[in-house]
């Protein structure tokens, strides 16, 4: 890997000036490469970072499993790292105005890592740095400790997608300090609302006698006064307040979280090493998370910069031609398929003309008549600074689902596109199968990358067990994969572990044919949809060793 | 052979098997194979299906498979040779083999990818694999339907905007690449393959035999002498050639009392040894190629078959480069040579089953072509175990013939499932008591359906070990 040459840097530092212009905001320095083929091949299976740690299956073609379920949604192959300072990557022999096509997109890149508050974790330091040390530390562990450093690494790499990255980002989010207790809020709006389930009327009058109080004995003193009668009136008030906060502090870990605390294997004093290594893998893990749950807002972003800036450039006369092709390329709406640059920058560009023209108001939306809501228009002026806030506050969650309406579907054609099999023909059928916003949404949100929610039942872990609980979404877990997960689990537990999760009931009858591969040989008529039933299971594994256990139908 | 007449000469030979006796068993298998269609054809070319369907939708992509590098700047996704990045298979089998002991499940996948190519060219490619565990959501699917994706233009709610073919998938009795491409690409391929499969395989037995072939590779030696220039002075012929000249300038007229002082020494003596290339000679060999495609042979035995005679068809091209001759024979109770491995891989089973009908051909040809005398014979036959020649009445002697002169007869059994005493093959194979009597020149390898790849390799080493 080189850097790329002056000439190009300078037009990297161009487009730095005017992207500030325009609004942007990203730190000064940044790193260019150009990479080689070879250099892409040691780099892809690393996510791009160049530091990250080795292992083994980095030097192994990982399998896809495309089209059977989708595994690893992240892209390796991206062009910009969100590091201190951000590193871009780039092909040896684009042509200038190319180049500033594309820094412009990186600039979108950047200037979204360092704002969009779904990064905020990754604000504070250098991820390559960070890695390179960490990868030192484990290459220095396998010399010690041998190839049992690569089991820890898959093991924990087995459930890096279980950690609790909401939670981190929203440390840094915390409303600033409540102006009440904990104890107090736990008192009104838990205790008594949901434990003794006191009538309006009580609720009311302790609210008053809490003012009450504060106004007698000043703050602090005040609410000793009240909760010394409230204690006298409930006794075991302060227990249960005490094992609440206990609860909630565990549960919210994340797996990962829990075994580093709690697991005995990993605490003993000779496998206090592991411990060092499931951080890493941790720590990565949540560094990526905010890349995979902001594509189609990061690209949409990006693209819509590189369009605006590329066409107000100076520097480039003479290729707009040039740039219209790549750029439709890149950005044209596909006939079938989900683009996110194309899907992303005409979002932008709609939220931006929507709220220039003060649509996203509650004036606009008390508007019944169709032919007002049209015409309506109050120049507001203010559509840009309307889509910088999207870019700082939102997710592709949310971004889909606050503004994918139906004048977005509308204005730009889109439908959700079905496919079906055809047996007559003997082929795939791609049809128009909603024009509904409502529809388009829910295919959206249904592509969209979310890692299975499992989480510990502190109430069923017991003698050593760990009990998880796979929160029901209508999907199922990848059955072939539960073993090994599992058995990586029990190993850095070091006692049995135990996964409830919901499967699909094995259909009898025609549908049992669905089952088999290939076109089923029903006729078309005696096909209906057939209705999926589910059923809760238990999984034990215990010593290496997987138990399927049906629990209860679920209707 | 039309279908017809076939037909005719099946029932003959059935007729004959009867009036030997059959057992209600033997009926059953028999019955079955007679019953399918007794053609074996070549799967349509994926090219030719393609061009058929005219203007596909591209297959809809997810928001996660675009990223800048391909898309924005246009790189193509990078070139992994498997020999530059891959360790040696051996090498991450051996790591298979201590996770195992450490109590832990094998991870490697020695799996064979298809690779899309451009015009439908798919390219098979042979590399190990493995997947990374975790809890995936799978998602719960009407396999008449196919997913939904995102699309915008024109048409109406319910209306068909394109269509794509259905490849046939396991159907009657496909062999395995289905829609592979051309021979050419398969050749190219199968020699990747071999590269990984390492140098440690060697062809056993191996002798001096026959005109030998040259390689195309060359060795340098100093062995090529050159007068008045070179890299080293030949000290011994440079004096030869002194003296030599010397007696003819009367310089030497007394032999017993020899003075070289008085010597003149010509430009011309000076004999130097020169960098020279030199072709490399080897050991000539004759790989035969044997292949059940009977009906009985539909699905995994046919899998298993023909993934290890890639493997094994892959390393002879890459280890002895091109002075291993490959032959290609299918049977079902009739054999016939097919001319490249593409046929020999792709033809599609069908028909009934006579082994002897193979090893008769071999024979035959072996002694036709007079190969013994030039030739190193290996010979490696893949079936399913079923033969209606049940006790090997013909097999046998057959097979007994061929050890006379063969170097190595590999045999693999794909079998269905284990039974008792093992399949008709298997059976008779042993009774014969050749394996044991001559383990040296004949070696049998069986397994069942659910072998992986790490085993077919695995039974290489057994067909070929010394």
């Amino acid at each position: 890997m080189e850097l790329i040459d002056q000439h190009a840097k300078q037009i990297m530092e161009g487009c730095k000036e005017r992207a500030r212009e325009a609004g942007l905001r990203f730190q000064d320095e940044s790193l260019e490469y150009i990479v080689s083929n070879r250099d892409l091949i040691e780099l892809s299976p690393k996510i791009m970072i160049p530091t990250l740690y080795d292992y083994w299956v980095h030097d192994v073609e990982v399998l896809k499993g495309r089209g059977k379920y989708e595994l690893y949604p992240g892209n390796p192959y991206e062009t910009v790292i969100n590091t201190r300072p951000p590193i871009s990557f780039y092909n040896d022999n684009n042509p200038d105005w190319l180049n500033v096509m594309i820094f412009y997109h990186v600039l979108g890149h950047i200037d979204f890592f360092q704002n969009n508050l779904y990064f905020r974790h990754t604000w504070e330091y250098d991820f390559t740095g960070q890695a390179l040390s960490d990868k030192r530390m484990i290459a220095k562990l396998r010399s010690e400790k041998g190839r049992q450093v690569d089991y820890i690494i898959e093991f924990s790499r087995a459930i890096d997608n279980l950690v609790a990255y909401h939670h981190e980002v929203s440390r840094y989010h915390q409303p600033s300090s409540s102006s009440f207790s904990q104890r107090l809020d736990f008192y009104l709006d838990v205790f008594l609302q949901n434990r003794e389930k006191v009538n309006i009327g009580e609720y009311v009058k302790e609210i008053e006698r809490y003012n009450e109080c504060i106004r007698s004995y000043g703050k602090s003193l005040g609410e000793e006064t009240f909760f010394a009668e409230v204690e006298k009136k409930y006794p075991h008030f302060r227990a249960i307040y005490e094992k609440n906060r206990e609860k909630k502090s565990e549960e919210e870990q994340d797996l990962m979280q829990y075994l580093l605390n709690h697991s005995e294997f990993l605490n003993k004093d000779e496998n206090k090493w592991m411990k060092s290594v499931m951080e890493v893998i941790r720590k990565t893990s949540l560094f990526f998370q905010p890349q995979i749950r902001t594509k189609i807002m990061n690209e949409g972003w990006a693209s819509y910069w590189h369009e605006v800036l590329f066409m107000q450039d100076d520097r480039i006369k003479g290729h707009e031609v040039d740039f219209a092709r790549v750029n439709a390329g890149v950005t044209a709406m596909q006939r079938v398929g989900l683009n996110p640059y194309a899907l992303g920058m005409r979002l932008f560009q709609f939220i931006e003309e929507t709220a220039e023209k003060g649509k996203y108001t509650f004036d606009f939306r008390r508007i019944r008549d169709a032919g007002q809501r049209k015409e309506y228009d109050a120049a507001t002026g203010k559509g840009k600074e309307f889509i910088f806030k999207v870019r700082e506050n939102l997710n592709d969650f949310l971004f889909i689902n606050n503004f994918c309406d139906q004048d977005f579907m509308d204005h730009y054609d889109l439908f959700v596109a079905g496919k079906r099999l055809n047996q007559e023909k003997m082929v795939w059928e791609y049809f128009v199968k909603s024009r509904k916003a409502e529809e388009y949404r829910k295919m959206v949100n249904d592509t969209l990358y979310h890692p299975p929610h499992i989480q510990l039942d502190m109430g069923k872990s017991n003698e050593g067990k760990l009990y998880l609980v796979h929160r029901f979404e209508e999907k199922p877990l990848v059955q072939e994969f539960i073993a090994n997960t599992m058995m990586g689990i029990e190993y850095l537990w070091g006692s049995p572990v135990q996964l409830e999760t919901a499967e699909v009931i094995p259909a009898r009858s025609p549908s049992a044919i669905y089952s088999m591969s290939g076109p089923s040989p029903v006729p078309a008529d005696q096909r209906g949809k057939p209705k999926i039933k589910w059923q809760r299971v238990l999984y034990t594994m215990e010593k290496r060793k997987l138990t399927r256990r049906i629990l209860y139908a679920m209707d | 052979m039309k279908e017809s007449a076939m037909k005719e000469y099946l029932n003959d030979y059935v007729e004959e098997l009867r009036h030997r006796g059959l057992t209600a068993a033997q009926e059953e298998i028999i019955r079955r194979e007679t019953e399918g269609p007794q053609i074996h054809e070549m799967p349509e070319s994926a090219a030719a299906a393609d061009s058929v369907s005219g203007r596909k939708p591209s297959a809809p992509q997810r928001i996660y498979d675009f990223a800048d590098l391909f898309f924005l700047q246009d790189m193509s996704p990078p070139y992994i040779s498997h020999t530059t990045c891959l360790r040696s298979l051996d090498e991450l089998l051996e790591r298979d083999k201590l996770r195992e002991k450490d109590g832990f499940p094998r991870k490697i996948r020695v799996g064979r990818l298809i690779k899309p190519g451009k015009g439908g060219k798919d390219k098979i490619v042979v590399v190990p694999t493995t997947v990374e565990e975790k809890f995936y959501h799978d998602s719960v699917r009407v396999p008449e339907e196919g997913g939904e994706a995102g699309g915008s233009g024109e048409g109406e709610e319910g209306e068909v905007i394109g269509e794509e073919p259905i490849r046939p998938q396991d159907g009657a009795g496909s062999g395995p690449g289905e829609g592979e491409g051309g021979p050419h690409e398969m050749e190219s391929s199968a020699y990747d393959l071999g590269k990984i499969l390492t140098e440690k395989f060697e062809l056993p037995n191996l002798k001096d035999k026959g005109k030998k072939r040259s390689l195309t590779r060359y060795t340098y030696d100093m062995t090529d002498r050159h007068k008045g220039f070179g890299q080293v002075l030949d000290k011994k012929a440079t004096l030869r050639n002194i003296v030599e000249t010397n007696i003819h300038l009367g310089n030497l007229p007394d032999i017993d009392n020899i003075d070289p002082t008085g010597f003149l020494i010509s430009p011309g003596d000076r004999i130097y040894r020169i960098l020279s290339r030199e072709k490399d000679y080897e050991s000539q060999a004759m790989v035969f190629f044997l292949r059940d495609y009977s009906g009985s042979m539909m699905g995994k035995p046919t899998e298993l078959v023909v993934s290890q005679h890639v493997l094994i068809y892959s390393w002879l091209l890459y280890q002895y480069d091109k002075q291993v001759e490959s032959r290609f024979i299918l049977h079902d109770t009739e054999a016939k040579e097919v001319k490249d491995f593409y046929t020999y891989y792709n033809s599609r089973v069908a028909g009934g089953t006579k082994v002897s009908s193979a090893f008769r051909l071999v024979n035959t040809i072996v002694e036709e072509e007079n190969l013994i005398k030039d030739y190193n014979i290996y010979v490696f036959h893949g079936t399913d175990g079923d033969d209606w020649d049940t006790d090997g009445k013909e097999s046998v002697p057959e097979i007994e013939k061929m050890i006379s002169y063969a170097n190595r007869v590999g045999i693999t059994v794909a079998a269905h499932s284990s039974s008792p005493g093992g399949t008709e093959v298997e059976k008779y194979l042993n009774k014969s008591g050749l394996l044991k009597e001559k383990s040296d020149l004949i070696r049998m390898d069986v397994m069942y359906k659910d072998a992986d790849e790490s085993r077919i390799i695995e039974g290489i080493k057994t067909l070929i070990s010394q």
